[in-house]
């Protein structure tokens, strides 16, 4: 392997290399001091981020089945970010005796789902994307199940690995028919060779349905909830997030790149399952109680506003799906954050519990409306620009009633993102949390999600950069 | 010299300063210095803007400042005013600055009170100094949301619902507002090569007709939420009677003006053929607004209620002045907006201190307040005779002009609406006559309210800028309407130039 393979394939060699030397400190890390496995973890994946940004040679590897480009490198740099504040935002919760045996574990399949994704977004083959995803997915099953004795976190798990064998299956065999029709798996051939006949429409219909699964697009959303509720917090951000973000992008790029031909009928598919999407999510999450329910369901209607973005299949989509990915990392991992820091300190969960939130954790609660705000779109932060970017990106190509509806559920959204806000600083109860202090890294996760959400809006070079790196079919 | 962008930092200046003070009682100390250093700014800016203009300046906007922000989409940050924008910043920093010592005795959760009082006047300033439409916007989303935390903590009454129906019906109208918005960027450059969001560079285009039946009346409506268009108003009463003192004087004073001053600016001036071809589907609801909202003030018993419905009635004239189309009608619409806007902010601040005084606003539970509470009561007396259109008083200056705009009108249609909507003046002037015989005149019916105490200096501050105000623009109204009347001449010439009536 010459010197340029490397550079190229950098993320995805730096992980393997993460993984091998966490299993390496299980080993030989002092039994004591196991805490200080979290740390190690931290910093690795810090230095990989940091690597990840300096600039390296870009191209195709192994005859084209591996790409890397700019486009893609930005993602798994926005990935690798979002990562390192779930690792930074677990060790509090890592540090109690009933995790203490399985800190490295913890490590040990986040970083390993981080690969998954890294060669997922990579791939230029449909095999490797298809490895890449069951790379994703399947640790995250067993993470889910983390805290085995909770009877919940055991059924998210099993919930969770059912759903992806199934998806995965309906995904393989749309792939299997796209291979039959065209003869080859490779992205750049299979764009080409495309004829829209219908056996092929089939195969993406297929295909899409086994995505639709992972990013849970309503009606393929149903296993979301529980698996939010029952996985333990960090992984339920990690789901909601990460994941969530890198089925997104892959998605795009494959809708991009090889289904150029039928870019009307993906059009069709996006309108009906954004607003499908959207629009479900957003009521159900009115009624949620439990914060981690409530956030699963809100993230499946931000997950609607996403595919508004790249319905148009332009450059400014795909530069403003990127960019609100981002916005999202911030603003879901700071709601997250603060869930799991009282949920760390007191054991609670529900919407009821955060009544009065504001008089004895006014740190907390301003984070929280920061980041609701963010999801909500309200200005000044960043997820106001984010939705700003999508609706118009969506507009441009002319889908003006999707953008009209999509801004209506924001209004929706924007309710049940206040009843958060209100029981904080308005509601009163006779028995608030009480106050407490959370510790560095739970303050430093959330410090950098407020700056991240202030800064990602206002400072335009960012999105400059995105939009400058995108593509358009 | 960046002037203008002074009106969004000085109060982001304030906020800091606030959140950074130990002692809560300095906090309305650094809150009334900020503000008052605003007011200053807003005569120094009235008069360099009058300066300018007089040394033969004849520019559209002036103090024109440009910083490209999201290159790709061409979005700028663009501050710029004209006569118009510049008397609304008056209204806004006076009517900021008088809210500040109407709610001096704030006394739980003050710094996050003032805090949030001013970053609702942060979004307001910064909405009338914008000349793009993404700045404009993201301004007016700001102005909306502090709202929420403002009656939902410090009001009264029902204050969670109403709180809430007041922010979703309003981000309901910025929800439409949004895809007007963006139908108009879409549609800013015949080629399709240098898309913008600056007003002035589209109003030199002509936008397509299609395009414009679409998205002017989800414009027009958006602003229209805010401006109490019925039947979109119903957030308005209840949202200005749970609001604590302060912020209804700013919510009825100002914020609504953002609906009508938008109205105007974006949705009327960059869609004109639309507005010609629409408008008297908006004359027939601003109407409704004028005719029904004084008839509902008449029907109340609550001060706040009446109050909160004769802003409706008189913010719907407002709306009904611009859609007239005309030189007059339109000064007439401005005059009316800074009109009402220091008036109703009068209303609310002296409701707000007799109920601070006497824990009730059932206007039959109270009596003869003249005799203990004078000054509170003549401030009373003043407001409403400013409402009813008394000449000497600004109400008499605005409604005036508009209805002798909307008379210039030679259809049949114009006529019979305008006389409709004169008729609220006399409605207007049932409702304020019975408040101020039951409430102030007699003898004074409850024997609690015998000693109350009247008004205390803060509060004075408060009520003699509005008066004042009030009155100088009653007194010298000439001033003010050329001021607005030549920034107006070349948006009228436009609009008229396509139908002379």
């Amino acid at each position: 392997m010459s010197l340029s393979t490397f550079l190229i394939m950098r993320h995805e060699i730096l992980l393997t290399v993460a993984v091998l030397l966490v299993l390496m400190a299980e080993i030989f890390w002092n039994p004591e001091k196991k805490q200080g496995i979290s740390l190690f973890s931290i910093i690795l994946l810090g230095v990989i981020t940091v690597i990840g940004f300096l600039p390296a040679p870009t191209g195709p590897l192994f005859g084209g089945m591996y790409i890397s480009s700019g486009t893609r490198l930005l993602m798994k740099n926005i990935l690798n970010i979002g990562a390192l504040l779930v690792f930074i935002q677990s060790v509090t919760w890592l540090k109690k005796e009933e995790n203490y045996e399985k800190v490295s574990e913890y490590f040990l399949l986040l970083i390993s789902t981080l690969i998954g994704m890294n060669f997922m977004i990579s791939a230029g083959h449909f095999l490797i994307f298809y490895i890449g995803i069951e790379l994703a997915t399947i640790p995250i099953a067993a993470l889910a199940a983390y805290d085995r004795y909770r009877n919940k976190s055991a059924e998210a798990g099993i919930k969770l690995i059912l759903m992806s064998a199934l998806s995965s299956g309906v995904l393989l065999y749309g792939l299997s028919m796209i291979y039959g029709t065209t003869g080859t798996m490779y992205f750049s051939e299979v764009a080409s060779l495309f004829t829209n006949s219908s056996l092929q429409i089939l195969g993406f219909i297929f295909f899409f349905s086994g995505m639709a699964f992972k990013i849970s697009i309503v009606p393929f959303h149903l296993w979301t909830a529980d698996v939010y509720e029952g996985a333990p917090v960090n992984i339920t951000s990690y789901l909601s997030v990460i994941s969530k973000g890198a089925a997104v992008f892959i998605l795009m790029i494959i809708l991009y790149k090889v289904f150029p031909v039928i870019i009307l009928t993906w059009q069709k598919t996006l309108f009906v399952t954004s607003i499908l999407t959207m629009t479900i999510g957003n009521l159900f999450a009115i009624r949620q109680q439990n914060l981690k329910r409530f956030l699963a369901f809100s993230s499946i209607s931000q997950a609607g506003y996403i595919l508004l973005g790249f319905i148009g299949g332009n450059q400014l989509g795909m530069a403003s799906v990127i960019y609100y990915v981002l916005v999202y990392i911030f603003s879901n991992l700071g709601a997250f954050g603060v869930v799991t820091a009282i949920s760390n300190a007191t054991g609670k969960e529900n919407i009821d519990d955060y009544n009065g939130l504001y008089h004895t954790n006014p740190g907390l609660s301003l984070i929280m409306t920061l980041a609701l705000f963010s999801l909500a779109g309200i200005p000044p932060v960043a997820g106001f620009f984010g939705k700003f970017f999508l609706f118009t990106a969506a507009a441009q190509k002319g889908f003006y009633l999707l953008v009209l509806i999509a801004v209506l559920n924001t209004i929706i959204s924007l309710f049940y993102y206040l009843l958060v806000v209100k029981a904080m600083f308005i509601s009163k109860s006779e028995t608030p949390i009480a106050k407490f202090n959370s510790d560095f890294p739970t303050k430093l996760a959330l410090g950098i999600c407020a700056a991240g959400i202030f800064a990602t809006g206002f400072a335009s070079v960012i999105f400059e950069m995105i939009k400058n790196l995108s593509f358009g079919v | 010299m960046d002037i203008l962008s002074l009106f969004v930092l000085i109060p982001v200046l304030t906020i800091t300063s606030i959140l950074l003070v130990k002692d809560n009682r300095q906090v309305r100390l650094v809150s009334s210095i900020g503000m008052g250093v605003q007011l200053v700014m807003a005569a120094v800016l009235i008069f360099l803007y009058l300066s300018a203009r007089h040394a033969g300046n004849t520019a559209e906007m002036l103090f024109v400042q440009d910083h490209l922000w999201f290159k790709s989409l061409n979005i700028h940050y663009t501050v710029g005013v004209d006569g118009i924008s510049v008397a609304m910043i008056g209204l806004t920093s006076i009517v900021v600055f008088a809210g500040i010592f109407a709610s001096w005795e704030v006394e739980f959760l003050r710094k996050e009170f003032f805090v949030s009082l001013i970053l609702l006047a942060t979004g307001v300033f910064g909405f009338f100094i914008s000349i793009d439409l993404f700045t404009m916007f993201l301004f007016y989303e700001l102005a909306v949301i502090p709202m929420y935390l403002l009656i939902g903590i410090w009001g009264t009454g029902p204050k969670e619902y109403s709180a809430m129906k007041l922010t979703l019906m309003l981000m309901g109208g910025s929800a439409l507002l949004l895809v007007g918005l963006l139908g108009i960027y879409f549609n800013s450059s015949p080629d399709g090569n240098s898309l913008t969001f600056n007003i002035l560079e589209i109003s030199k285009v002509v936008i397509p007709l299609p395009a414009q039946r679409l998205f002017f009346p989800l414009t027009f409506v958006g602003f229209g939420v805010l401006g109490a268009l019925f039947p979109f108003h119903t957030w308005s009463p209840d949202g200005h009677a749970s609001a604590p003192t302060a912020v209804s004087m700013l919510h009825a004073g100002v914020l609504m003006k953002l609906g009508g001053y938008g109205a105007f600016r974006v949705a009327i001036f960059l869609m004109p053929e639309a507005a010609h071809e629409l408008s008297w589907i908006f004359i027939i609801l601003t109407s409704i607004s004028v005719v029904y909202g004084a008839f509902g003030a008449i029907a109340q018993k609550d001060l706040k209620y009446i109050n909160a419905y004769s802003s409706v009635s008189h913010c719907g004239l407002v709306l009904f002045a611009i859609l007239m189309m005309n030189q007059t009608a339109m000064n007439g619409a401005i005059i009316q907006m800074i009109s009402h806007g220091l008036m109703t902010a009068l209303f609310f601040a002296l409701i707000g201190m007799i109920y601070g005084r006497t824990h009730t606003r059932m206007i039959y539970e109270m009596g003869g307040l003249m005799k203990v509470i004078p000054f509170l009561s003549v401030g009373y007396v003043i407001a409403g005779l400013a409402s009813l259109g008394l000449p000497g008083l600004s109400g008499f200056v605005a409604e005036m002009t508009i209805f002798v705009g909307a008379f210039q009108h030679p259809e049949l249609f114009y006529r019979v609406v305008t006389i409709l909507a004169v008729s609220s003046i006399v409605i207007t002037a049932v409702y304020i006559l019975r408040v101020v015989a039951i409430l102030l005149l007699g003898p004074t019916t409850n024997e609690h309210f015998e000693h109350l105490p009247d008004a205390k200096w803060f509060e004075k501050i408060s009520v003699v800028t509005l008066i004042g105000s009030v009155a100088a623009i009653g007194l010298a109204p000439f001033w003010l309407s050329s001021m607005i009347g030549t920034s107006l001449h070349p948006i009228i010439e436009k609009i008229v130039a396509l139908n002379p009536f």
